[in-house]
């Protein structure tokens, strides 16, 4: 009999930790409804800051990485300045590690009750977080404080920190996707190392003649969110800048018009047509290392990989727009900062206190060179540190000089689904078993399901 | 009538103050959460809805249409029969190699079982890297025959083969563990007997080793099939299921349906579903197999 018991233990003890998630999962029923409350707190923030500005706070601070690079030890010297300069404000840094294990961390967190002071996190969470009714918007934060200026903020960063006229969170960790090149390479090939390609056409040209000597063209990745490349090839497609694949209000997706299909059939069309890329799936986090390692002579990424090619590429590399269709575009990436519900009003004016100082200018310029992260507004670009850095390495300007042509990032409600639906087909497709049309089809309709509830 | 309720008092509390500590922690940790998860299944509730609805057996009947679900499902039977038989008969062979052989015994044992002292993640990033194309070794020797570059895990076709090799790796030297332990029990005068009358070795095999470790076998197959039905953190390193879901495995799914997309109601009726499926996997102990089987 003894056997038998642990037989059925055996299976039973395994399932503990999947009950887990259904035990935290009834905790939102409860936390919900209930929590309107702390939200009205918000207008009255900044009244309680001055009352108790004496008073040491002690903040939670969540970040994720994303990117190769030290961003570790750039938070941890930013959060120091502030912390110097704000002597009653105690920041306490949480690495979480990458967007997803971040907002994982986070969300168990809200059902806990016990979310963030303040965190970063990706901008497509946007209406996760209204829909969990975790975060609190900043407009009177914003309107009662003069030293911020949110019109000093690239107009393409703020797009997706708003929705229904209200801003949630402020622009910090982003990027843009940029188009690497090995300069080295160039020259080998007998091609122009100051001019990269500007067409898709000269993107299948220059791809081609520099697959050679045991290296690869091009490497653009397929695995990871790789919905935010098909909507670099999606936007510059477009004849009218101001389409993206969602709607603003996020309760709509666009997945399956010609355009989309036509970007999603030239990215295809790269490797098995036109040989210039390695056929089937490339991984996000190689491509980097590829790179970095002469693997390959281009490639499209994030920007916020500059930083890590900078300083462990071996050989002279160029930055620039990613090749052009009808127009330049690409979505913004990265993360905001948002500040939570459900704290004391008066951790939430200290809060507001260090997504400001974390914004600033001179701190926005030293993460942007810390990390090759975009700095966030026009006037981090006016300081002697971005400057000087400019100066000694122009292409770390190339991401920000792309923001005009760039759009947010695909964000909408019940984020995690639509975007999975896209991403599926897509690998679907760059695997080979299933044509773009067909496959934008099946992911507008899966789309159409998740968003159906918030359409109602 | 008071003298017998004392007595049985006094046999009974020791063992009974014994069982609570883990009587405690298994309901609080199992079967309260058990309990919670099954309630919460019949819950629609989801980012869609704040406050949760009662939905009756809506979330199942909604599984059974969900293509992700059912294709995940069928993954992962594919998986088990990839894995089970295979790690089974090569933790067999592996053990009586290792029982037999006469120099080297202890490096043998230490190597087959290594691939369990390295932690799961380390495992699937040496995994990963042997089928890095370009890089890996594995990926290498695919490229030869398809002659070109194969991203192993980043096709359909090839993702789950790619698991289930790795998988079988990792489990075939643990489960050679116990295979080893029941070799050894078996008692030697019975192969000296089988020697006397000058029986072959492959009878030997077939009709002392096999049915004697016939109790392993069973004990090894629920575990075996219990874990590939539990396989995670692989996938999450490796390929977080995909491409377009081809790797996804129960588990995964269950996770990322609760975390990434926050619908916790329809998490809970798969967890449902994975905890009776794992039931009737160890219930097999119960009925039928068990009685089959010669025990000692």
């Amino acid at each position: 009999m003894q056997t038998y018991l642990k037989w059925l233990l055996l299976p039973t003890v395994g399932m503990t930790l999947l009950a887990g998630c259904g035990q935290t999962a009834n905790k939102t029923a409860t936390s919900s409804p209930a929590s309107p409350t702390p939200s009205s707190s918000a207008s009255t923030a900044p009244a309680a800051s001055a009352k108790t500005a004496n008073e040491p706070v002690e903040l939670t601070f969540y970040y994720p990485v994303n990117v190769g690079g030290p961003v570790m030890k750039v938070i941890d010297g930013m959060t120091n300045k502030f912390m110097e300069t704000h002597p009653n404000i105690k920041v306490k840094p949480v690495y979480t590690g990458n967007y997803g294990d971040n907002t994982i961390k986070i969300q168990s967190g809200i059902q806990a009750k016990q979310p963030p002071d303040v965190a970063v996190m990706m901008s497509t969470e946007l209406y996760t977080m209204l829909d969990s009714n975790a975060i609190i918007p900043l407009d009177d934060f914003i309107a009662k404080d003069p030293s911020i200026n949110m019109k000093d903020f690239y107009p393409a960063f703020v797009e997706d920190t708003q929705t229904g006229g209200k801003t949630y969170s402020i622009p910090f960790q982003r990027s843009t996707i940029v188009l690497y090149y090995n300069k080295e390479m160039f020259k080998e090939a007998g091609l122009d190392p100051e001019k990269p390609p500007k067409t898709w056409d000269d993107l299948i040209d220059y791809a081609k003649k520099l697959k050679r000597d045991g290296h690869a063209g091009l490497e653009i990745p397929g695995n990871d969110d790789s919905y935010w490349m098909l909507q670099l090839f999606a936007l510059q497609n477009h004849t009218d800048p101001k389409v993206n694949l969602m709607s603003p209000d996020g309760k709509k997706v666009m997945f399956d018009q010609p355009e989309n299909v036509e970007a999603l059939q030239f990215w295809l069309d790269l490797s098995r047509k036109h040989k210039a890329m390695a056929e089937g799936i490339i991984d996000w986090a190689t491509v980097p290392t590829d790179f970095i390692q002469g693997k390959t002579a281009m490639m499209v990424h994030t920007s916020g990989n500059l930083t890590n090619v900078k300083n462990n590429a071996k050989f002279d590399f160029g930055v620039a727009f990613p090749p052009m269709k009808k127009q330049f575009g690409s979505p913004t990436g990265g993360g905001n900062m948002y500040i939570f519900k459900d704290t004391e009003p008066k951790k939430q004016a200290a809060a507001w206190e260090f997504v400001k100082f974390m914004t600033e200018p001179e701190q926005a310029a030293q993460f942007s060179v810390g990390t090759g992260y975009v700095g966030v507004r026009k006037s981090a670009f006016e300081t002697d540190t971005m400057k000087k850095y400019a100066a000694s390495f122009p292409q770390a300007l190339v991401a920000r000089d792309q923001l005009q042509y760039a759009h947010a990032e695909l964000s909408t409600h019940n984020h995690g689904k639509v975007s999975t639906a896209l991403t599926n087909q897509i690998q679907a497709v760059l695997s080979g078993t299933i044509d773009p049309a067909a496959a934008l089809k099946k992911a507008q309709e899966e789309a159409e399901r998740a968003l159906a509830p918030f359409n109602k | 009538m008071n003298t017998v309720w004392s007595e049985r008092l006094k046999r009974n509390s020791l063992g009974w103050g014994l069982l609570l500590p883990s009587l405690l922690i298994l309901g609080l940790f199992t079967y309260y959460p058990i309990f919670k998860t099954t309630w919460l299944s019949l819950f629609r509730m989801d980012l869609s809805t704040p406050v949760p609805v009662f939905n009756g057996l809506g979330n199942y009947a909604a599984l059974l249409e969900d293509p992700v679900f059912l294709k995940v499902f069928i993954n992962n039977i594919w998986f088990g029969l990839g894995t089970v038989p295979t790690s089974m008969a090569l933790a067999f062979v592996m053990a009586l190699f290792a029982d037999k052989a006469i120099r080297g015994k202890g490096f043998i044992r230490v190597a087959y079982f290594y691939p369990n002292m390295i932690p799961m993640i380390a495992v699937a990033n040496i995994w990963l890297f042997l089928y890095t194309p370009k890089f890996g070794l594995l990926a290498h020797v695919a490229s030869w025959f398809s002659e070109q570059e194969v991203s192993l895990l980043g096709q359909p076709g090839t993702v789950m083969g790619a698991l289930i090799v790795m998988i079988i790796w990792k489990e075939a030297g643990y489960f050679m563990l116990f295979y080893l332990a029941a070799l050894q029990q078996i008692p030697k005068d019975l192969y000296e007997s089988a020697s006397v009358d000058g029986v072959g070795m492959w009878k030997v095999l077939w009709r002392i080793t096999i049915p004697l470790t016939m109790p392993t076998s069973l004990f090894v197959a629920i575990v075996a099939i219990t874990n590939a039905f539990k396989l995670v953190d692989h996938l999450w390193i490796m390929t977080k299921g995909g491409p377009d879901n081809a790797s996804s495995l129960l588990l995964y799914y269950i996770y990322e349906t609760a975390f990434s997309y926050n619908d916790q109601g329809m998490g809970a009726a798969m967890t449902v579903v994975l905890v009776i499926l794992l039931l009737i996997v160890s219930s097999l102990q119960f009925f039928g197999w068990d009685r089959k089987i010669h025990y000692e």
